[in-house]
């Protein structure tokens, strides 16, 4: 209980962030325009193919979604420390008893949620292919957990590049190729020395994504996940902490 | 004692931006911090408040170290930074909250907190609206309102006056001497009537380095002795600059002359002479050998303006 009550009041202001960035997105057209943007790339390709296939699965759909996530998670990280470090509110931020990983993890939670709100309508097609017929729900769990995990070590990702510019143009686009490396590691590998063969297979988020999205879910995809994630965030404070060199 | 600095020294990169100040600042004073533009006022200040450490000496806030513990430091700081940096899209209530959520009040004391906020620095027409906006008047009471929000023992004010009109001067300068009534404040800026108008205390730095600490009056009186002379005088030349500058500057005693123009053959002229000396005198006998009418002698009182301009001037015209 006492521990409990440390750790709580060691992470109090992430809340604060939190609700702040969310509060923001949503303020702003960001939340929507990510929200709709999703939906109809989703909409689009799980009707078109739906009937082709005729077959009850969200298959295709997980497959649109993390192409739309590959650029649609720096638009949404860049501005999130880029912006704090051009218009100088970080040093409010920073002069605050607040924590650096208190205001790393409250933005990446508020970008990571964002998605997951994104996320959610996709239900609706979810619902829609269950009712055509017999629908197997290991892949379906899967492909979400899978998309989510995916989406979090792509939003840190995008943190980072924002952390360590304070133009959020650089932040973009830096955000899109550092992500895009991890996406195509596990498919250059005919380019890549048989000996490292597969160490790039395991690098590469995708491979892991569509490991859990046949339903196998798996520990070592989840343990992938979320070390690349942690790794990003801690290098995300160093960037943070750039400040006082 | 509220703030106490010790050999602060600070280099960005190889440039030595602060170099070996030390002061105190006493619990409940109201301190300026004067220096021309890049003098490192921001710099010292920045430091104190913990957002980039020092590159060696020290700094004590209500007896602790900044580097030892700079989140308990930060809790009883109060910061408006250089150029008010605000959260353009987030109106003004919502903002207060946040920073008073990030102090870490909640509930009741949140609420209450925010209104006293709001009364004391007249935001309640505003309240509802976006920080982005108001205007440069009303922005820099929200800055203040966020750095008061937590009710902190010390005040650090990076030129809180400064874009703002005549008018919304003085409303700041009576809200912060209102508010600085019971806390220690340090307010660093660059208009000289300011400190006169708000501080206890004045410390004055130059290039890095402290050059004056004292009260307004003390740093007036200290520098009463080394004298101006106002002085006008008729001669008929053609370049005051050339034909009388350099017989004025000859004169023993004078340290520097300034040209104050001329109309006609009537020419102005500012003499800065050392401490305790009077050349009056010999001004008076040189004016009847070189045959100038004086229409002027004055001795004029070193106002604050004078003592900064001494203290912080590069080079002085030979």
């Amino acid at each position: 209980m006492n521990a409990l009550n440390t750790f709580r009041l060691r992470y109090r202001n992430v809340g604060p962030i939190y609700v702040k960035e969310l509060h923001s997105y949503f303020n702003s057209a960001v939340a929507y325009v990510v929200i709709i943007v999703f939906l109809a790339f989703l909409g689009w390709f799980y009707a078109s193919n739906i009937f082709l296939i005729n077959l009850a699965s969200l298959r295709e759909m997980f497959e649109t979604a993390r192409w739309v996530l590959l650029f649609i998670i720096p638009a949404i990280t860049m501005r999130l420390l880029a912006e704090e470090k051009k218009s100088g509110t970080i040093e409010l931020l920073a002069t605050k008893p607040v924590h650096d990983d208190e205001i790393v993890i409250g933005k990446f939670l508020a970008a990571w949620s964002l998605i997951a709100f994104a996320l959610l309508p996709t239900l609706v097609y979810y619902a829609t292919v269950a009712s055509f017929g017999e629908i197997d729900n290991g892949p379906v769990i899967g492909g979400y957990l899978g998309l989510l995990l995916m989406a979090g070590v792509y939003v840190s990702i995008g943190l980072f590049a924002s952390s360590i510019t304070e133009n959020q143009i650089v932040a973009f686009i830096l955000g899109i190729f550092l992500i895009v490396v991890f996406f195509v590691l596990d498919k250059i590998l005919l380019f890549v020395p048989a000996g490292l063969v597969s160490i790039f297979e395991y690098l590469g988020t995708d491979y892991h994504f569509l490991n859990m999205a046949r339903g196998v879910i798996d520990s070592r995809d989840i343990v992938y996940f979320v070390s690349v994630l942690g790794m990003m965030l801690a290098c995300t404070m160093v960037g943070l902490a750039r400040r006082k060199w | 004692m509220a703030i106490a600095v010790r050999n602060l020294v600070k280099y960005y990169g190889r440039e030595k931006a602060v170099d070996d100040i030390s002061f105190d600042v006493q619990t409940g004073e109201i301190l300026g911090f004067l220096g021309p533009n890049g003098a490192g006022k921001t710099t010292t200040m920045k430091i104190i408040t913990c957002y980039m450490p020092q590159s060696s000496g020290s700094v004590e806030v209500d007896g602790i170290d900044t580097m030892a513990d700079a989140y308990e430091v930060r809790k009883k700081i109060g910061y408006l930074p250089e150029l008010n940096p605000l959260y353009l899209d987030m109106n003004v209530l919502e903002y207060l909250e946040y920073s008073a959520r990030l102090h870490g009040l909640r509930n009741a004391r949140l609420r209450q907190r925010q209104r006293e906020m709001i009364d004391v620095c007249g935001l309640g027409d505003v309240r509802h609206k976006d920080i982005g906006e108001l205007s440069k008047g009303y922005r820099q009471r929200v800055g203040l309102a966020q750095a008061m929000i937590h009710d902190p023992e010390v005040l650090i004010l990076d030129e809180p006056t400064s874009g703002l009109d005549p008018n919304q001067i003085v409303e700041i300068r009576n809200l912060i001497r209102r508010l600085g009534s019971a806390k220690t404040v340090v307010l660093s800026t660059h208009i000289l009537s300011e400190v006169q108008a708000t501080c206890d205390r004045v410390i004055i730095i130059h290039e890095g380095s402290l050059v004056a600490d004292g009260t307004p009056d003390e740093l007036q009186r200290n520098f009463q002795g080394s004298e101006s002379l106002s002085l006008e005088i008729k001669a008929p030349v053609d370049n005051a600059m050339s034909e009388l500058f350099p017989k004025l500057r000859a004169l023993p005693h004078v340290e520097s002359v300034d040209f104050r123009g001329s109309e006609g053959s009537n020419h102005r002229f500012l003499l800065h002479t050392a401490k305790g000396s009077d050349v009056r005198e010999e001004l008076f006998h040189k004016a009847v050998a070189e045959r100038w009418v004086l229409l002027e002698l004055s001795r004029r009182a070193t106002s604050l303006e004078e003592v900064f301009h001494k203290l912080t001037r590069s080079e002085t015209i030979q």
